[in-house]
């Protein structure tokens, strides 16, 4: 009896942690993929709004990983998560790593994102672990703006001129293949959603369809129908992209292994 | 493209029962991007509670070339400043 309560507990410990360093992954990417814009983007005001994101990102993750390595055990923390593990071992969303084309495409992949990534946090402020939720209720006030700022730039430029409206329908067309993944229960997923710590991912999807379809109704661009969705970032199979951006973030720890500052 | 929006100047109160005080300018398309450009420029370190903008055009200036009829006259005038006063020990700081 004993020996099978430990089994169920290092099931869900290590359920808990692929969960964990899903979370932690999306918002490292995402972080780093914003940070690419930092002096390039269209306007000054433009350029520290998304560094702003870029760096609220980055916060969360250490949040999400920190506790990833915590539960996971083997004295591994947020920064040896972040840039020692490989391609095959990161669980974010393949949405997170597209690259960022022109700042309309950026703005779509964030509000799709954001969509998400709001409803997700909604979810997991009502976890079993006061952990969990402690990180979700910090978080959510951020993306909660984060949400609120993509929306109203793809209204603005769905229904601004035809030159944006074509460049975001383009975005569209271009990242909405990458948006049913979110929705994909995992093995996982079951689990955790038993155990009242996190919500099951396909719970969402209602939600978000509503809250993406009025907004891009409001764009003037429309709600794609379906059709085919990539998968397999959260099982760690990932596109070409992501392959550069780890290049490029774990760069400075792979040369010279626990250089700090 | 920043050219083409209008210049909105900010206004930031610090903490309730301050004023709002002029932090500086930026641009945006409207009044509700400026409220969301101005809290990410002006209030990433927690420096307010409450953000004011205003179209930069809207403003009305005192003109520079009149600042001798404007503020001369007031420097000779040290009686204006109550400082003539002798105040009672009872009423304590002032």
């Amino acid at each position: 009896m004993a020996q099978t309560i430990a089994i169920e507990a290092a099931v869900e410990r290590s359920a808990l942690f692929e969960f964990l360093l899903g979370m932690g992954d999306n918002t490292l990417v995402l972080g780093h993929r914003l940070s690419e814009w930092c002096g390039h983007s269209p306007a000054l005001e433009e350029d520290i709004a998304l560094a702003n994101t870029a760096l609220d990102l980055i916060g969360q993750t250490q949040l999400w990983l920190g506790l990833a390595g915590e539960v996971e055990g083997k004295g591994r923390n947020a920064d040896d998560l972040a840039f020692l593990r490989d391609v095959r071992e990161f669980r974010n969303l393949l949405l997170a790593e597209r690259p960022n084309g022109d700042y309309g495409r950026t703005l779509m992949r964030q509000f799709l994102f954001d969509a998400w990534h709001y409803l997700a946090l909604k979810g997991l402020r009502a976890s079993s672990d006061p952990r969990i939720a402690a990180i979700a209720e910090k978080t959510s006030k951020e993306v909660a703006y984060h949400l609120e700022r993509s929306r109203d730039l793809v209204i603005r430029l769905g229904d601004g001129t035809a030159e944006s409206h074509a460049r975001m329908k383009k975005a569209l067309d271009e990242l909405w293949s990458y948006t049913g993944e979110m929705f994909v229960n995992e093995a996982h997923d079951a689990a955790l959603a038993a155990a009242g710590l996190a919500p099951e991912p396909e719970s969402l999807e209602a939600e978000w369809n509503t809250l993406v379809a009025e907004t891009l109704c409001a764009a003037t661009l429309g709600k794609p129908q379906g059709g085919y969705m990539h998968r397999g970032g959260k099982r760690g199979l990932h596109t070409e992209h992501l392959g550069y951006v780890l290049a490029e973030m774990q760069f400075l720890q792979r040369a010279y292994p626990g250089a700090s500052w | 493209m920043s050219s083409e929006w209008p210049l909105w100047e900010v206004f930031i109160r610090g903490q309730h029962g301050l004023n709002h005080r002029h932090v500086g300018s930026l641009h945006a398309p409207d009044a509700e991007m400026a409220i969301n450009n101005a809290r990410d420029v002006y209030v990433r370190r927690n420096e307010g509670v409450s953000i004011w903008v205003v179209r930069s055009i809207d403003i009305v200036a005192s003109a520079p070339s009149e600042k001798g009829p404007l503020f001369e006259p007031s420097n000779a005038k040290v009686y204006r400043h109550p400082t003539f006063f002798d105040i009672p020990d009872e009423v304590g700081h002032m």
